[in-house]
């Protein structure tokens, strides 16, 4: 198959700043792909080359194979939602949806018929003839899918779609856009700075870093592989000890990290019983958090001091004598060497 | 922990004359519109709109050819001789220079807004807004002089041409009906010149606001949909900076109806509806027909205002 977007040693400089410094990666035909990373690291900067909004300062940039450094957005099979919508605050809805038809001079009633379809696509039936002001931000963010959709893109980019919604809208919109995705077959590009939302529904993930990519994997593979300190970190926090601990611990130098939930906090002194890496520590926060519980341990001090947190389930530490955990209290942690994942960086 | 500190006590809330006041005006908020408006609204309704309103009733009063007098005498007489031969002249002279003006205005003022408004950089910007505004702290006499000898012949603009072999060019243009004339400081040409030059801030600092309020991102999403620019100007940048460009004009259009001294100092002979308003009002005293001009340049405005409503100008307001 072939690749959908083909990013070779590209950067993209804004004066002295290096927004993307020599990147490579491809986006396969299909796959929804997601662009992780926090605000400045790269992730926009690398849909807007994808839309051609902007131009590499080099390297190369490929669509389905051909050469697309210097075509315009206006003559590129690729179709954006953004962040903010975006939507002509001059026209209705419909008109909206039907723009981009409309200007490839599509006949009026053709192109309002299949509006009409995109926006029952999105369940905005009924909106056509509304203006943007007149919706909400659930509904605008619709109005923005179905107006890239009707073009019938080979490539979707969706910068941020759903930051500005909230929580609960934004897990409904997660669960469509995965479906849409499904059901449409066409590759999706996803930026956003939200781990969980990356790694719920993507078929791959590239994390963003200081305008380089740390990673790139599946969602699982992130998780339980992660491959640099800043990727276990940002990727569902987990802990990463290095230095003196990682050498007092391990006999081995190199960082590694050990997810928070993989974690057993256990009566000080009790260190030694069982198996596994142990060490002792004092507990100096305790947060409850519902369903988890999420405990901050310092061990050791000064320099070699960390900070390590384990998440406990709510209900394992029901009666248990975890549960009365508070701040000042020795303890001791545990974990088995097989949740230790050991980083490059 | 930060060292606790205390605070000075909140005043007490009737403490004094003053805090009495502000206690007053800040639970009375339309005592306090009241005050602030009050002023503004004398002004603008007894010395503005009264005055005018005053100068609008003249032009139903009779003047009197035999004694050179205001009668006070009601009759529709001035407006039906608007209409005469001679006074239409002058009107539709003034209206078409106004819209020739209003158009080139448009034209030069549209993309230099836009570049200020989307493209320039914090201090190019600040040059820009100096350089749009500063030839209007020098007087408009000085101005419309200098252009004078701007464009006479043996001036800078002619010297010009002539190095650039281009007289040639200017003749064939100045042969032109009704925009040439004998040189360029008497052709409608020049005057047009002038008044565009004059007026031009007034058209590139509404447009620059209403461009500015676009957001970059609508360009964007436009040619993103498969828009060639200029698709995204027409059916996006034009609709969105629209209210701009009517607020420009309305001030290049009834700054040139009204201008007086522009048309005297350059351009072909015949009066324009300022120059005829003040000779009217002057030399031979017939105010009531000077009223009746006065009326013309409100009507035009009005039926443009009208238009550039059905237009939608207005509807993002």
């Amino acid at each position: 198959m072939l690749d959908a977007v083909t990013f070779k040693e590209i950067s993209r400089h804004y004066g002295n700043i290096k927004a993307l410094d020599r990147v490579s990666f491809t986006v396969r035909e299909g796959e929804f792909f997601s662009m992780l990373g926090p605000s400045g690291s790269g992730k926009t900067t690398s849909l807007r080359l994808m839309a051609g909004f902007e131009q590499p300062s080099s390297g190369s940039l490929a669509l389905f194979g051909q050469e697309a450094s210097g075509t315009p957005p206006y003559a590129r099979d690729v179709n954006t939602v953004f962040q903010d919508y975006a939507l002509f605050p001059h026209m209705n809805v419909l008109d909206n949806v039907a723009y981009g038809l409309m200007v490839r001079k599509m006949a009026k009633a053709d192109r309002h018929a299949l509006a009409r379809d995109a926006l029952a696509m999105v369940a905005l039936p009924d909106h056509g003839e509304r203006t943007p002001a007149q919706l909400s931000g659930g509904q605008r963010q619709r109005v923005a899918l179905a107006r890239a959709l009707v073009n019938r893109p080979r490539i979707l980019l969706l910068d941020e779609p759903l930051g500005a919604l909230d929580l609960k809208l934004r897990e409904q919109m997660q669960v469509e856009l995965k479906l849409l995705h499904r059901k449409l077959g066409i590759t999706f590009v996803y930026v956003t700075h939200d781990q969980s939302e990356a790694l719920s529904m993507s078929d791959r993930v590239a994390v963003f870093n200081h305008g380089q990519i740390e990673q790139v994997a599946t969602p699982r593979e992130l998780y339980h592989r992660p491959r640099t300190r800043f990727v276990a970190d940002f990727v569902g926090s987990s802990n990463v000890i290095a230095g003196n601990l990682a050498r007092a611990l391990t006999g081995d130098e190199r960082a590694f990290a050990v997810r928070q939930e993989n974690i057993t906090l256990l009566p000080a002194g009790t260190a030694g019983t069982t198996g596994g890496i142990q060490t002792e520590g004092t507990v100096i926060a305790v947060q409850f958090l519902g369903a988890t519980q999420r405990v901050e341990v310092q061990v050791g001090d000064g320099a070699n001091g960390h900070i390590i947190t384990a998440l406990q389930n709510e209900s394992e530490t029901q009666g248990a004598q975890s549960a009365h955990l508070a701040a000042g209290q020795p303890v001791a942690l545990q974990w088995s060497e097989q949740h230790m994942v050991v980083l490059d960086a | 922990m930060p060292e606790a500190h205390t605070l000075p006590p909140l005043v007490a809330a009737n403490g004094g004359l003053r805090r009495w006041l502000s206690n007053l005006l800040y639970q009375r908020r339309n005592l306090m519109l009241l005050l602030m408006l009050t002023p503004p609204l004398l002004w603008f309704g007894v010395v503005y709109m009264g005055s005018l309103l005053t100068l609008l009733a003249q032009s139903l009063l009779t003047f009197d050819e035999m004694s050179m007098s205001v009668v006070m005498e009601p009759t529709l007489q001035n407006f039906q001789s608007l209409a005469v031969p001679a006074n239409l002249d002058i009107v539709l002279r003034t209206l078409g220079m106004a819209i020739a003006v209003t158009l080139g205005a448009i034209v030069i003022g549209f993309p230099m807004a836009y570049y200020m408004a989307h493209f320039a950089r914090p201090w190019e910007k600040g040059f820009f807004f100096v350089g749009v505004m500063l030839p209007m702290w020098a007087s408009y006499i000085v101005k419309a002089y200098a252009w004078t000898v701007l464009l006479t012949q043996g001036g800078v603009i002619y010297w010009v041409l002539n190095r650039l072999g281009l007289q040639g060019a200017l003749e064939f243009v100045l042969r032109i009906p009704i925009i040439g004339g004998d040189t360029l400081a008497t052709s409608n040409l020049g005057r047009f010149l002038v008044f565009t030059y004059i007026w031009l801030p007034f058209m590139i600092l509404p447009i620059q606001a209403s461009i500015e309020r676009v957001p970059a991102n609508l360009l964007l999403a436009s040619a993103d949909l498969g828009a060639h620019p200029w698709q995204t100007f027409r059916t996006v940048l034009w609709p969105l900076a629209f209210p701009g460009v009517v607020a420009g004009s309305i001030f290049t259009f009834s700054l040139t109806l009204g201008d007086y001294i522009i048309p005297q100092l350059v351009g072909p002979s015949g009066l324009y509806i300022g120059g005829m308003v003040y000779t009217l009002q002057g030399t031979i005293g017939n105010i009531p027909l000077a009223a009746a001009f006065t009326c013309v340049p409100i009507v035009l405005i009005t039926i443009y205002l009208a238009m550039a409503r059905r237009l939608g100008a207005f509807n993002a307001l």
